[in-house]
């Protein structure tokens, strides 16, 4: 199956369940799903439902409604002018504002990736701001209805610099759940690594976020954890799930800071070639896609955070130490560390 | 400690900054006794290398005694008079295992940001570039050498540091250059760019068998050194190489051609402008004016092998030429490592004094001035030695 076909699917889908009954828009995810699947193995992302996410949901809603206003200010520049404030003499410029809301929102309902065209639309967001904020000079101009108008397409702003935001981190949020799949291969077997990550007291060693892990019980262990801005966060997980030498699950309890399940596998490398170690994680941010978009504005993209994770794993089970250059000498005063380091940046 | 920084385009300084430290378990501590500028090096100073930072340590070619050991490394003692290759590498991931030491997987701290470029990452690389991890290099007066096991040889005494130096880089980078060519008896090696790796390349093709080396530059005194090393010359300023290489070689292209050229190319034409145009107007990182006609030249069925450095996009590739002619293209950073003893074997054995392509001697604090001399190959510069 090709991308091409996978492009065209998509945006159907969307208009599919739009326009119809929740049946139909369910088989036409069903019928898009056999396809995307296809994308899935090709793009390595195993999640294998490979339904939108909510936040392309955001986006391809923000395209059509960018469509719909645009129409609307081309077509009723009149009607638009007396609702926003605008001199009705600038009825031009609204319709080459609808222009730009509706090249936008073509824009974003035909990709498969709309990241660019939603940052299309902050730009615009911007212009339209910058020529509201000229009309409150101009006579004939509402101040009252201009300064409602200021605030609508501000919250728009808001919402469409998030949006784009969330889309270009990679993140990928699906029924308030963002899944994370990351593998490495090491050249160890698989029981050393089993052994190895087993003790969860070990973890530190190269999880970068995690400062320590307590182990109360068989089963039990408490997790401390830098989070964002200096603050530490805390959670109590169970393991769900143990496979000796293959695979351990676990889950945070209620009342964690953050509420995340996930689970290790330990697979053997064909050819001998040591071990495929696979992880996926399920992590529920509070309040849904505006949670996730607060938790990871100020991060990073969970996926690279545990992609570093693993690649720290793999240096520490094959060369005994985790690879650094901090506190190596330079000819400078202040740090460029943040450009490179993996924490710091996605 | 002095150290020969970065500080942006054709702007080095020699300054003082702190002593490096053991940061790894597997590090050491080498006290420089000699280092030298490389044609690579010339890229970052010419703003070529992208992700370079004010005040990065420069220099990947050096050696000197060991004065300090990290509790995890097994072999060096305090002392030893060692080389050290110039990629750092684990010794025990895949590729290590392989002997594809250049790959290494451990070894880059930055990896995730060199496979945005790559799609893979290189290994780590002293001084050159936070792309390969930003280490600290060895134009300086110590430096700290990561997995210090795996990237050093030791020397004993009986052969001066200009003898073994260029283990580092220059002569296995050369040396596998030759190599990659699978040279059989009576092939003819063409050879681009006679700067040091070029140099080396000419004798390696001697050494591994080649019948007729011929290499091609402009300057007059690189010309010369690869005529003393066996090599018949060819200077691009004065003939067209493709007719000149036909002649040689009955119209049939030389067996293998060597690209040790790299990103900088030059040429007596239009191309050579149009390419710079592309550069500056960003629609190409590298000029890629010797490999295509190396790829142009090499016969049917034929080798090219790349030593020299490619750092992005390149424009106006005969990928036509390479598919219908059926070439195989061979490249990479140097699996130094791999050399180390093999090589130093050879300079003991007097199979090669490698100390013929040094033509300048300077103290570390004139770096600045090496790097502006090599950069224009005034004063018939051809290789530069730093002594602290």
């Amino acid at each position: 199956m090709t991308t091409r076909s996978l492009q065209r699917t998509r945006p159907s889908t969307t208009r599919a369940s739009k326009s119809s009954s929740k049946k139909k828009a369910e088989e036409a995810s069903a019928s898009g799903q056999q396809v995307q699947a296809v994308g899935d193995r090709i793009s390595g992302n195993g999640n294998g439902n490979r339904s939108l996410t909510q936040e392309e949901r955001l986006a391809y809603g923000l395209g059509w409604f960018g469509i719909g206003l645009g129409l609307a200010e081309l077509m009723m520049p009149r009607r638009l002018a007396q609702a926003t404030g605008l001199p009705f003499r600038h009825r031009r410029l609204i319709q080459i504002m609808g222009l730009r809301e509706i090249a936008s929102g073509l824009g974003i309902i035909t990709q498969r990736k709309p990241a660019g065209a939603v940052w299309s639309r902050v730009a615009g967001d911007v212009v339209d701001l910058a020529c509201l904020g000229l009309a409150f000079t101009s006579t004939g101009a509402d101040r009252k209805k201009l300064t409602a108008s200021v605030t609508a397409v501000a919250g728009a702003t808001a919402l469409d610099l998030l949006c784009a935001q969330q889309l270009t981190r990679g993140v990928e949020t699906r029924n308030g759940t963002i899944a994370v799949t990351v593998s490495v291969v090491i050249d160890r077997p698989p029981e050393d690594l089993y052994t190895y990550w087993h003790d969860f007291t070990n973890l530190p060693s190269f999880m970068k976020h995690v400062i320590s892990v307590e182990v109360p019980g068989e089963r039990r262990s408490h997790w401390l954890v830098t989070g964002p801005a200096g603050s530490t966060v805390e959670w109590d997980a169970e393991i769900t799930e143990d496979t000796p030498h293959r695979l351990i699950a676990w889950r945070t309890l209620e009342g964690s800071d953050v509420d995340h399940s996930g689970q290790v596998r330990f697979e053997p490398a064909p050819g001998k070639r040591g071990t495929v170690v696979i992880v996926d994680m399920q992590y529920r941010p509070p309040a849904g896609t505006l949670g996730s978009a607060i938790a990871t504005w100020f991060g990073e993209n969970p996926e690279h955070s545990v992609k570093m994770d693993l690649r720290r794993f793999k240096q520490v089970m094959e060369t005994g130490e985790v690879m650094t250059t901090e506190g190596q000498p330079a000819g400078r005063q202040a740090s460029t560390s943040w450009k490179y380091d993996s924490a710091s940046r996605r | 400690m002095k150290a020969n920084c970065w500080y942006g385009k054709r702007h080095v300084q020699v300054v003082d900054v702190p002593d490096p430290k053991i940061l790894n378990q597997r590090d050491a501590i080498v006290k420089i006794t000699s280092t030298a500028i490389c044609g690579s090096d010339l890229h970052l100073y010419n703003g070529f290398v992208p992700t370079m930072e004010k005040g990065d340590i420069m220099g990947h070619e050096f050696m000197g005694e060991v004065v300090e050991v990290g509790r995890e490394v097994k072999k060096l003692r305090v002392g030893d008079r060692v080389v050290v290759a110039f990629p750092i590498s684990c010794g025990k991931c895949f590729f290590c295992k392989g002997e594809l030491y250049s790959l290494c997987e451990n070894s880059n701290p930055n990896a995730w940001m060199a496979e945005k470029f790559f799609g893979h990452s290189p290994a780590g690389i002293f001084g050159y570039s936070h792309l390969t991890g930003g280490f600290a290099g060895g134009q300086a007066e110590y430096v700290r050498v990561p997995f210090a096991d795996v990237g050093s040889v030791k020397i004993e005494n009986g052969l001066s540091d200009e003898q073994v130096l260029f283990l580092s880089d220059i002569f296995p980078t050369g040396y596998m250059a030759a190599e990659n060519c699978n040279i059989s008896p009576g092939d003819t090696v063409a050879i681009w760019g006679c700067g040091p790796v070029g140099q080396f390349a000419i004798r390696s093709a001697l050494m591994l068998g080649a019948e007729r080396v011929v290499a091609i530059d402009r300057v007059p005194e690189r010309l010369k050194m690869a005529r003393d090393g066996g090599a018949h010359t060819i200077d691009y300023e004065e003939a067209d190489v493709y007719d000149m290489l036909m002649q040689f070689t009955g119209g049939r292209g030389p067996d293998s051609c060597i690209d040790a050229v790299g990103l900088e190319a030059h040429a007596p034409s239009a191309v050579y402008y149009y390419d710079r145009l592309k550069q500056a107007m960003m629609l190409e990182s590298d000029r890629p004016i010797a490999l295509r006609q190396a790829i142009m030249a090499c016969r049917n069925g034929g080798t090219v092998s790349i030593p020299g450095v490619y750092g992005g996009m390149i424009d106006k590739m005969p990928m036509g030429a390479v598919m219908n002619k059926a070439l195989t293209l061979k490249t990479g950073q140097t699996h130094t490592q791999r050399y180390l003893t093999p090589l130093l074997t050879r300079i003991k054995n007097g199979e090669i004094d490698p100390s013929f392509v040094v033509t300048h001697r300077l103290k570390l604090a004139d770096a600045a001035q090496g790097f502006a001399t090599f950069n224009d190959k005034q004063d018939g510069c051809i290789k530069i030695v730093m002594t602290p």
